[in-house]
This record gives C-alpha cells, sequence and structure tokens, in this order.
C-alpha cells in the first residue's frame, strides 16, 4: 500500500469518472483494452509458440514436397517455388489472425467480461478495435519469425527494403482487416471453440482458391476469376511484385494488373464493413 | 421524488417467452431492494435492462436520476454491476483487472493505480494482488469482480446473484462487504435465489416470478402475509401423539383443528401466538403429562415459506426445460444455474417436508 491517499470518501469526489468522448477518448479505451490482450496473449504464450509453427510448418512442407514439382512460370526448380511460395504463406499467415480475434471475443463474451466492459461508459468500439490492434502485434511477430525461416529455406528479395517493407505492410493490414471479420464471428457464435473452427474454416477456400499455392492460370475460367479477384490474391500478387518473386500472374484482371491498390481497397473495404457490422452486433451482445 | 432505482412497465420479450411482464420497481436512495425468483424468473433481465445491457420492448426506466433509455452511456458513469460471474479477466493480475476497468472509467493511469490498490486492501487481495486471478479461489474471484464493479464508488449498485456457487464462509465474507457497502450509503438491487440471503442484506424484497412482480414489501411484512408463528413437536414415542395433541389443543389458535399431524416423522404443528413464553407453558404442559419429546420449538415463517405460498413452488426447485428459461440466452448463464443448484442442494428438500408440515 504505498500510493494510497486520502479517505474513500476523498476518493469518491475526486474518482468520479470525466467525461471523455470523441475520437480521443476512443483511442485511449482501445489503447486499454489492447494492453489487456497483449498481456493475457504474453501469459499464455502456447498460443503464439503455436501460432508461429504452423506456417513454419507449412513453409517445409510445401517447399519440400511441392518443390520441384510444380509449374512456377516455366521453372520446375525448388528454389523458384520455394520463393513463389513464400508470399502465400505470408498473407496466409496473417489471415489466422481470424481465428484468434472470434475466439478471443467468443472467449469474453463466454466469461461475462463483455457485459463488463458494456456496462462502462467507454468507447463502444473499443473492446472489438483493441483486441483487433493486439492481434495486429502478434501478426505483426509472426510475420518477422517467417521471414526469418524463408531465409533460411533460400527465399530472397530482389527489390530492396523500402518494398519489402510496402509489402509487410499490406499483408498485416490484410490481417488486420480479417480480425475484424474473426471480430464478427466471435460475436455471434456461442462458445470459443465454435469461433476458432467457424474462424478457420472459410479460410481454406479463400486461401487455397487463390493464386497462393498454385498459378490460377490453369483453373477453370469461372475459378480463375474468383481466384483473380479474391482479395487475398490481390495481396498475393502484391508481395510477389513487391519482393521480386516469381509467379506474378499475368491476366488482364484489374487487381492483378494493380495488386497493390487492389490489395490496399480491399482491406479497406473489409474493415469498413466488418468494423461497422461488428460494432453494430457488439452494442446489442450478450444477450 | 422517483428513487435512485425507478422502473415502470419494464417488458422484454425473447421469442415467445415473457422475460418481463411490465415490471415496476421503486428502489429509495441508500436501500437494498433484494430481487428474489427462482431461475428464469426474469431477475437477471431485469437487471440487464437496469444497467443499459439490454433494451427492453416497452417501459421506463431511471438510475441515479437519468434516463437508462435516452441516456445510456451517463448512466453507465453511476453504476456498478456485478454479474452471476466474476467478469475478470483470468489471465490479468487482481492489480492489472482493477487498473483496466478504472482506466476505462476514464480515470488517469496513476490514480487508477492508487485506487487499484485502495480496493484491494479492502477486499483482502492484497497478498494476491499481483497473482494471475485465474490462480484465485472462487470467493476471491468473487471479490475481485465486486471490487471492480466498486472502483468508482458508484451511487448505484447492481448485483446478480452475488454469492451464487460461493461456500457459506466466502458467502458470510461477501455478506460483510456488502453490508459496508451499504452502510455507506450506496443504493443496491441485489438478486437472489437465496431467500436468507434476501432476509440479511435488504430493506425491501420484491419476489419475481415468470416475469411479473409478485409481492413486495420489507421481510417482516412479506412474512406476515404467509401467517404467523407455530410451535413443532416431534413426540418420541408414537403411542402418545394424541396426548400431545390434546395439550397443544389447549395453547394453540383454532383449537385441534389448526393442529396438523404428520405420523411418519411424529410430528405436530400448531399456530400460536405468544412466542416464547408460550413455548415454555407447553414444555411445562408436556411435561407434567410426561410426555417425552425429541424436539420442540417455535417456528416462525421463513421466506421460504413466504416463497412457496406465493408461487406455489419453492425457490430452487430445479428449472424444468432449459428451453423456456431467458437466462439460457448465453450458455454461461445455464452453466451458474446448475453451479446454483449444486450448491445449495440441500434448501429445495428442507423447503418441500416444510410444505408437507403445512
Amino acid at each position: 500500500m504505498s500510493a494510497v491517499t486520502g479517505t474513500p470518501e476523498t476518493s469518491h469526489t475526486t474518482l468520479a469518472p470525466t467525461p471523455r468522448g470523441g475520437p480521443l477518448g476512443s483511442v485511449h479505451d482501445s489503447l486499454v483494452v489492447a494492453k489487456r490482450n497483449l498481456l493475457r496473449m504474453m501469459r499464455i504464450p502456447e498460443v503464439i509458440i503455436f501460432g508461429l509453427f504452423q506456417p513454419i510448418m507449412f513453409v517445409v512442407l510445401f517447399s519440400y514436397v511441392f518443390g520441384g514439382s510444380v509449374n512456377v512460370g516455366g521453372s520446375f526448380s525448388a528454389s523458384d517455388y520455394r520463393n513463389f511460395l513464400m508470399a502465400g504463406i505470408f498473407a496466409q499467415t496473417v489471415t489466422f489472425a481470424t481465428a484468434g480475434a472470434g475466439a478471443g471475443i467468443a472467449d469474453d463474451m463466454h466469461k461475462g467480461l463483455i457485459d463488463r466492459f458494456r456496462s462502462l461508459p467507454m468507447s463502444r468500439g473499443a473492446v472489438l478495435t483493441g483486441r483487433t490492434l493486439a492481434d495486429l502485434v502478434q501478426t505483426a511477430l509472426t510475420v518477422v519469425v517467417l521471414a526469418v525461416v524463408g531465409v533460411l529455406v533460400g527465399w530472397r528479395i530482389h527489390h530492396g527494403v523500402p518494398k519489402m517493407f510496402a509489402a509487410f505492410g499490406l499483408l498485416l493490414l490484410l490481417g488486420y482487416a480479417f480480425s475484424w471479420i474473426g471480430a464478427l464471428i466471435g460475436l455471434t457464435v456461442r462458445t470459443p471453440e465454435a469461433a476458432t473452427s467457424g474462424g478457420l474454416i472459410w479460410l481454406f477456400p479463400v486461401t487455397f482458391v487463390s493464386n497462393a499455392f498454385v498459378s490460377p492460370e490453369r483453373m477453370t475460367p469461372w475459378l480463375r476469376h474468383v481466384a483473380e479477384w479474391n482479395p487475398f490474391s490481390a495481396t498475393v500478387q502484391a508481395c510477389r511484385s513487391l519482393f521480386g518473386n516469381p509467379g506474378v500472374v499475368r491476366s488482364t484482371a484489374w487487381p492483378m494488373e494493380h495488386p497493390v491498390w487492389a490489395s490496399l481497397a480491399w482491406s479497406v473495404v473489409i474493415v469498413v464493413v466488418f468494423r461497422t457490422l461488428a460494432v453494430r452486433k457488439y452494442r446489442s451482445a450478450t444477450a | 421524488m422517483a428513487g435512485a432505482i425507478y422502473a415502470e412497465g419494464l417488458v422484454k420479450t425473447f421469442g415467445d417467452v415473457r422475460a418481463l411482464g411490465g415490471v415496476d420497481l421503486d428502489v429509495p436512495e441508500g436501500t437494498v431492494l433484494g430481487m428474489l425468483g427462482p431461475n428464469g424468473a426474469g431477475k437477471t433481465t431485469a437487471v440487464r435492462v437496469l444497467t443499459t445491457l439490454l433494451r427492453p420492448d416497452s417501459g421506463k426506466a431511471v438510475v441515479a436520476g437519468i434516463d437508462v433509455l435516452k441516456h445510456p452511456n451517463e448512466v453507465r458513469r453511476h453504476i456498478g454491476l456485478s454479474g452471476q460471474f466474476a467478469a475478470v479477466d483470468e489471465y490479468l493480475t487482481g492489480r492489472e483487472n482493477l487498473q483496466m476497468v478504472a482506466q476505462l472509467y476514464q480515470i488517469g493511469a496513476k490514480q487508477a493505480k492508487a485506487r487499484a490498490d485502495e480496493l484491494l486492501e479492502r477486499f483482502n487481495l492484497t497478498d494476491a494482488a499481483n497473482r494471475v486471478s485465474k490462480t484465485y479461489s472462487g470467493g476471491m474471484r468473487r471479490r475481485l469482480d465486486l471490487a471492480a464493479a466498486l472502483v468508482v464508488s458508484p451511487p448505484v449498485m447492481f448485483m446478480d446473484e452475488p454469492t451464487t456457487g460461493l461456500d457459506p464462509r466466502n458467502r458470510q465474507q461477501l455478506w460483510e462487504v456488502i453490508q459496508e457497502l451499504v452502510s455507506g450509503g450506496t443504493t443496491l438491487l441485489l438478486t437472489t435465489q437465496y431467500l436468507e440471503e434476501a432476509d440479511h442484506l435488504a430493506h425491501d424484497i420484491c419476489v419475481i416470478d415468470h416475469g411479473l412482480v409478485i409481492a413486495r414489501g420489507t421481510s417482516d411484512e412479506l412474512k406476515a402475509q404467509t401467517g404467523g408463528e407455530r410451535i413443532e413437536v416431534v413426540a418420541h414415542d408414537p403411542g402418545r401423539i394424541e396426548d400431545s395433541v390434546a395439550v397443544l389443543a389447549r395453547h394453540g389458535k383454532g383449537g385441534r383443528e389448526g393442529i396438523s399431524v404428520e405420523r411418519h416423522t411424529r410430528m405436530i404443528t400448531v399456530p400460536v401466538s405468544g412466542g416464547a413464553k408460550l413455548l415454555a407453558e407447553v414444555i411445562r404442559d408436556l411435561d407434567a403429562e410426561g410426555i417425552e419429546i425429541d424436539d420442540i420449538g417455535l417456528r416462525r415463517p421463513t421466506l421460504d415459506d413466504v416463497f412457496i405460498s406465493l408461487t406455489g413452488h419453492a425457490a430452487e426447485e430445479p428449472v424444468a426445460g432449459s428451453g423456456d428459461d431467458e437466462e439460457d440466452q448465453d450458455g454461461g448463464n445455464a452453466d451458474g444455474a446448475s453451479r446454483s443448484g449444486s450448491g445449495s442442494g440441500d434448501d429445495p428438500q428442507a423447503a418441500s417436508s416444510k410444505e408437507s408440515v403445512k
């Protein structure tokens, strides 16, 4: 008991909460919640470790199992495939943030924490924003580790460090956007378990019907269109061109011709749409 | 002037289930209202409406002088809520939990820390302040939850079944905390399934069942409604029951007709007025007749009796179908209901045996 001053009576008067509305209050509240989620993550390191293990396993599996048997821009070299693969693995990894956000928020609902937050005079979006920001930090950490593993298996960049950071920026934005989808799932389903599987299952078609692991050029036309307009593909394509990696899709589809803009636009649209839906859901949540 | 908590005609339906069928409440400032009812009666729904978590279909609610439906965020500055579950982050330490809540009440970081320390001290959690709350016992978690609800010393508090699932010792401790709080002038609405708890803590009690307030008044008023005191005698020898009845008929109200006998337990119940003095007379008379007794006592009606006479069922009888229970709306609540059932397994039994006496 060091810093306590005054009697409970005086603290009653001095601690009356001061209204702090508007965007500033919203940022403050979001950061408080983000800090809480980061503390949580540090205390459940298993989650981060498994989160790292999975993409590393994918890099190793894909590069040694598929490497050498997939045609990348006319080459069957395993090294070309690994360089092709990394953008796909990066993008797939950041989208896994969806499941984390969803499970975390469903867990908060389940444990009654969302009720507590909703009974506090805090910004309505802060609980979700705080969670997605914390997930963003975790995603960034994962991307760094993945990049190191990539370099170890022979992945290289060819267009300089600034463009690499630009690509990482797009990846993190995509991950952030997808965590808002997760937030909505978390608020909708009843249990954390359902949020985890519900957050992951639809990611498989999204990540596989894309340019991430194979070129869409040889898919049936309708599937190719889906793949080329898939928001996920835009980010993968943007990363490949920014990294200078092989396998950039030659197509007249707008997102494939302007992948950086397409990736940005998709992510922003996803954030706006799903943030709006999730915050609305939060307001009436839990019942 | 309306009380610190005021509600008029609150209605809330979930699908076909009417959770609140027009509830009126008026809790004067600085008093405790005990809202008593079984699972699914609508207690939680009422608390959720009053704490801005749920919008009613119709009705009016004013808390701390502020309209709940028009200015929910303003209301949130003046209330503390302690729900059915200890809503604390189990991976945060006790101190971190309280600091977080304080900061979300827009209290500066430094003050938040001081306030957290103060509350930890008050709730006897200082030693556990730096441990994650996952390691806390159920009682400690409840205390932490209550501390979180008290961060800004709100003038109006809501506690939804605060002692559900706690063992008797922890329940007693929490009662003491609540009494201290109320003596400081806080207005409190407390829901409970434990009749004893309402009796112990509340100034006024409202009994709620199927979304309607079916009775209200002080504990004494409600007990008076159910009927007066009675003497219960357990005769040692089944053969002397008739003799005992004859003795008791001289003292009881309504003579022989008022007396009920339960043969297999050898218990005789007689309505009386006269209290302890009369009890002593009865004992003397039975002794004079040479009737040996195993047990004798003066019984005043408990809130259990009140509850049974009002609703026709005991307060804690298991909920028949979970589907028609509004408190099952989220999975967690159902969980709490089963916990409370096991936490007080002897109560329903006690209630039903009392019923058979009547």
